[in-house]
């Protein structure tokens, strides 16, 4: 089980009780000791070294060793959702700090395990990866480097438009269309009604209606496909004239990015839990007298945050360590809840100690979004000191907006929303009976970076194999970005959904 | 082979543009923040980004910790780059950089070759320091630790040293004295001169500009030279002299007469800064919109009768303002088509920094 010295096989093994003794369920843990130059490489193939080879990993690798020798940052420590879980340690780190990594694993592991949100990822994904570079390995050998990467590079410019709650929800279900093919599309439906009654119960207008209504039915199910869909490149997989091995490597990629969705999903929750076993653990148990500054420091630099930047380890381990308070007080439920005094529901204690059983809850259930939404209130929001910011036109500096804690939450909720990424849809593939793609996004305040979206649109229409269009808006007014295969194009559109409120991040003191 | 060199040696050859060529417009001279003291400040670093339909970046607003009242600056803020969740539990540190390891990051991403000091302006300073010892002098300057050593020393050979009983008295001519020694350091002096264009013209982000490059001017021509001293000139249609604060935070309008400035830089350079002692450095930025032709041509009329001769190089840098740019580079580049002491060129936004500095100071005069 990996190659500790002697005495960090010790620590794993006293790390490794202790966590399983406060009720922590893990796989198995494999360390490995490895050298900064190593780490670094790991890291720049997020964790996988057999992964298929691509530039990208090169760059990561450079601003990592980079940062490294100069002394700006290094990686503490590194954890793949696995089983066994590996883990990754840096041999110069010193003894308090692989204390503390090893203990934070532990938090990472658990909370892979038994997190429901990580529940369809695969715990073989080490093994998958490595196939996956084989198998990319072999195009390239068959197709030539430069025809592979530069599929790669299109896919990977589309790899965020997948469905992140797919693997849970089976949106097309029942939702094929109905093709009875019975005859009654297109014909009107008449009421039933003696022939002196008849155009009182079906008058002219009905009759136009229901005509109409037809009309519209048949177009839906001409329409494909017949609901909008969010998993672009599940869409462009089954749908786009690709040959084989292009479908091979877009559907192994696709397979990636939905790996690691729940971890960007729940990178507050799972950072927070972490760091709330490792200081549990490290405080209570596993440092000495001699170790506790280094500790402290290496803690504090975990936590802290600086102005204009939330820091995911901090407010995880703020909210997990509020909820655990809380519910060890009995600060929940309708008497708390419809208590209006502040000053009574502040010094609210009334011992439930529910607490540690409640944040255990919590870690299975939530991700960052129900997190964040059910736990952050007023007192949480005014102690951690929230507020938000945004730009001021006037001057085009970035300043606090509000702390209202309504205000925060939005704010947070909306860019955790589709990990803040733009929620894009495939709404119909034959678009003006031509075979051609449109694609919807769905407005909601914040406008596309136009230049990179353009360049994107020439990406994707280099799979479609026909012009390419999306439905954006610009500073709210409906815009139809399209590229046709020489040059893309933006016009003014009739808006094919209405209006949407705009929340908080964009307003300024005018 | 390690496998991630050969994923690394495909990146640079991408960022050098030997292959893929449609990748090359993705470039960014990304930077890494590094700190200094409590000042973040950037190290170039090329990235490739690719495009992917994603969030503009200004409009982005969001949600912060910390102090302050509603309206206060936020500082500091991310763009929110990277993927997220890839990585996962990658956990990093910032550490402080000092600004000799600055320069030399600086140095080494941007290729810049090392300065060569003019030769007969190589001055001496003079130091005196008590570092030599001597028989004699004041009791006031005795050197315990030696007078002590001397009379161990003494008493030991003699034998009339007790370990027993050991007392050790100095007699006169133990006594050791700290002595006077006067060294002469050989020192490069420089001079940088700073001229910027405050004219209603140049906005904020047009100052910060000049305000970066001119750090890591500064922080590169002082891993150069011990003896650096700095001096900031604003104009308008007149110029002055003023502190560095003011230099970056002044804020007037009205017209651009850039021969004002260049008048006072030639003054300031015949009174404080002889050019046979001194390594002389002027920078100027503009947006380049001088007033008038006329004007041009005595800018002309100075650099090429007096500044140019006196200075190791003349730099100009014209910055893009939200009126466009000026004239005035393309003048000075038809008038200096040639001079190789003239250097000149365009920041069109922050990206353009870089390249910049590179062109200030690759020439390594």
């Amino acid at each position: 089980m990996g190659n500790l010295t002697p005495e960090l096989a010790k620590i794993r093994d006293e790390t490794r009780e202790l966590a399983a003794n406060y009720g922590l369920d893990f796989y198995e843990v494999i360390f490995e000791l490895v050298d900064a130059d190593e780490l670094n490489m790991i890291a720049a193939y997020g964790g996988f070294p057999t992964r298929y080879p691509h530039w990208r990993f090169g760059m990561e690798y450079e601003q990592l060793a980079k940062s490294y020798a100069y002394g700006l940052s290094k990686i503490y420590e590194l954890v793949i959702n696995n089983d066994p879980c590996y883990a990754y340690l840096m041999r110069s780190n010193s003894l308090t700090d692989q204390k503390l990594v090893m203990a934070h694993v532990y938090g990472h592991c658990d909370f892979f395990k038994n997190n429901a949100w990580f529940s369809k990822t695969s715990r073989k994904m080490m093994d998958i990866m490595a196939n996956h570079g084989a198998r990319i390995r072999r195009y390239m050998d068959k197709y030539g480097v430069g025809v592979v990467e530069d599929f790669i590079d299109r896919v990977q410019s589309l790899d965020n438009l997948i469905d992140i709650y797919s693997p849970f929800i089976k949106r097309d279900e029942g939702d094929a269309p109905a093709q009875s093919g019975g005859g009654d599309e297109g014909k009107v439906h008449k009421l039933q009604a003696k022939d002196y009654m008849d155009r009182y119960i079906n008058p002219p207008e009905f009759l136009e209606q229901q005509r109409e209504d037809a009309e519209k039915a048949r177009e839906q199910n001409m329409r494909y496909p017949a609901r909008p869909q969010r998993d672009v490149l599940k869409f462009l997989l089954e749908n786009a004239p690709l040959q084989s091995w292009q479908q091979d490597v877009l559907a192994l990629l696709r397979e990636e990015a939905y790996y690691f969705a729940p971890q960007g999903m729940t990178k507050i929750m799972n950072e927070g839990w972490a760091v709330f076993w490792h200081s549990t653990m490290m405080c209570r148990h596993l440092v000495d007298a001699s170790e506790i500054i280094s500790y402290c420091d290496a803690h504090s630099g975990t936590l802290s945050t600086q102005p204009g930047q939330v820091n995911p380890y901090k407010l995880g381990v703020e909210l997990f360590r509020d909820i655990e308070d809380r519910w060890n007080k009995g600060k929940f439920g309708i008497d708390y809840f419809s208590c209006e005094d502040a000053e009574e529901r502040r010094n609210w204690n009334r011992p439930t100690n529910q607490g540690r059983e409640k944040v255990f809850q919590v870690r299975k259930i939530y991700n960052d979004i129900s997190f964040i939404d059910e736990f952050v209130n007023e007192e949480f929001a005014e102690q951690q000191k929230m507020f938000v910011y945004g730009v001021n036109q006037a001057t085009g500096q970035m300043e606090i907006v509000d702390r209202d804690y309504t205000k925060v939450k939005k704010s947070l909720l909306n860019a955790l929303t589709n990990f803040g990424n733009p929620i894009i849809e495939v709404v119909d593939a034959n678009y003006q009976n031509r075979g051609e793609l449109y694609l919807f996004h769905d407005w909601a305040g914040v406008d596309l970076q136009f230049d990179y979206a353009s360049q994107t649109l020439k990406y994707l229409h280099e799979l479609w194999g026909r012009p390419v269009h999306i439905e954006t808006r610009d500073e709210g007014k409906p815009q139809l970005l399209s590229f046709d295969g020489k040059e893309a194009q933006m016009r003014e559109v009739a808006a094919s959904k209405p209006d949407v409120e705009v929340i908080g991040t964009q307003e300024t003191d005018d | 082979m390690r496998k991630i060199d050969q994923d690394h040696t495909r990146f640079r050859d991408i960022v050098r543009g030997r292959i893929k060529g449609d990748l090359k417009k993705y470039v960014t001279s990304g930077e890494m923040l590094g700190k200094q003291g409590d000042k973040y400040v950037s190290i170039p670093l090329p990235q490739i980004q690719l495009p992917k339909f994603r969030y503009g970046k200004n409009q982005k607003g969001g949600v912060g910790q910390g102090e302050g009242d509603e309206g206060d600056p936020v500082q500091g803020q991310g763009e929110g780059e990277g993927q997220a969740g890839e990585n996962e539990g990658q956990h990093t540190l910032e550490v402080d950089v000092s600004i000799d390891d600055l320069a030399k990051i600086l140095g080494e991403e941007l290729e810049l070759p090392n300065i060569e000091a003019r030769g007969k302006q190589v001055i001496k300073s003079s130091a005196t320091r008590f570092t030599g010892i001597s028989k004699v002098g004041p009791q006031s300057l005795r050197h315990f630790k030696r007078t002590f050593r001397q009379a161990l020393k003494r008493q030991i050979a003699t034998g009339s040293y007790d370990p027993e009983n050991p007392v050790v008295v100095p007699i006169k001519e133990d006594h050791r004295y700290r002595y006077m020694k006067t060294r002469e350091e050989p020192q490069a002096a420089a001079a940088v001169i700073y001229m910027m264009d405050v004219s209603g013209s140049m906005g904020r982000e047009q100052k910060e500009i000049v305000r970066i490059e001119a750090f890591w001017i500064d922080t590169w021509l002082r891993s150069q030279y011990k003896n650096l001293e700095v001096a900031y000139i604003v104009h308008d249609a007149a110029a002055h002299i003023v502190d560095q604060h003011t230099f970056f935070h002044l804020r007037e309008s009205g017209g651009t007469k850039i021969s004002s400035a260049y008048e006072l830089c030639l003054q300031l350079i015949e009174d404080k800064y002889p050019a046979d002692e001194w390594n002389i450095y002027p920078f100027h930025f503009s947006d380049g919109d001088n007033w008038s032709s006329r004007d041009t041509e005595r800018c002309v009329e100075l650099l090429k009768g007096s500044i140019i001769p006196m200075s190791n190089q003349f730099a100009y840098g014209q910055v893009k303002s939200a009126y466009g740019s000026g004239q005035f580079k393309k003048d000075l580049d038809r008038f200096f088509s040639g001079e190789e002491k003239l250097v000149t060129t365009d920041i069109l936004d922050r990206d353009g920094i870089l390249p910049s500095i590179k062109a200030f100071l690759g020439k390594g005069r």
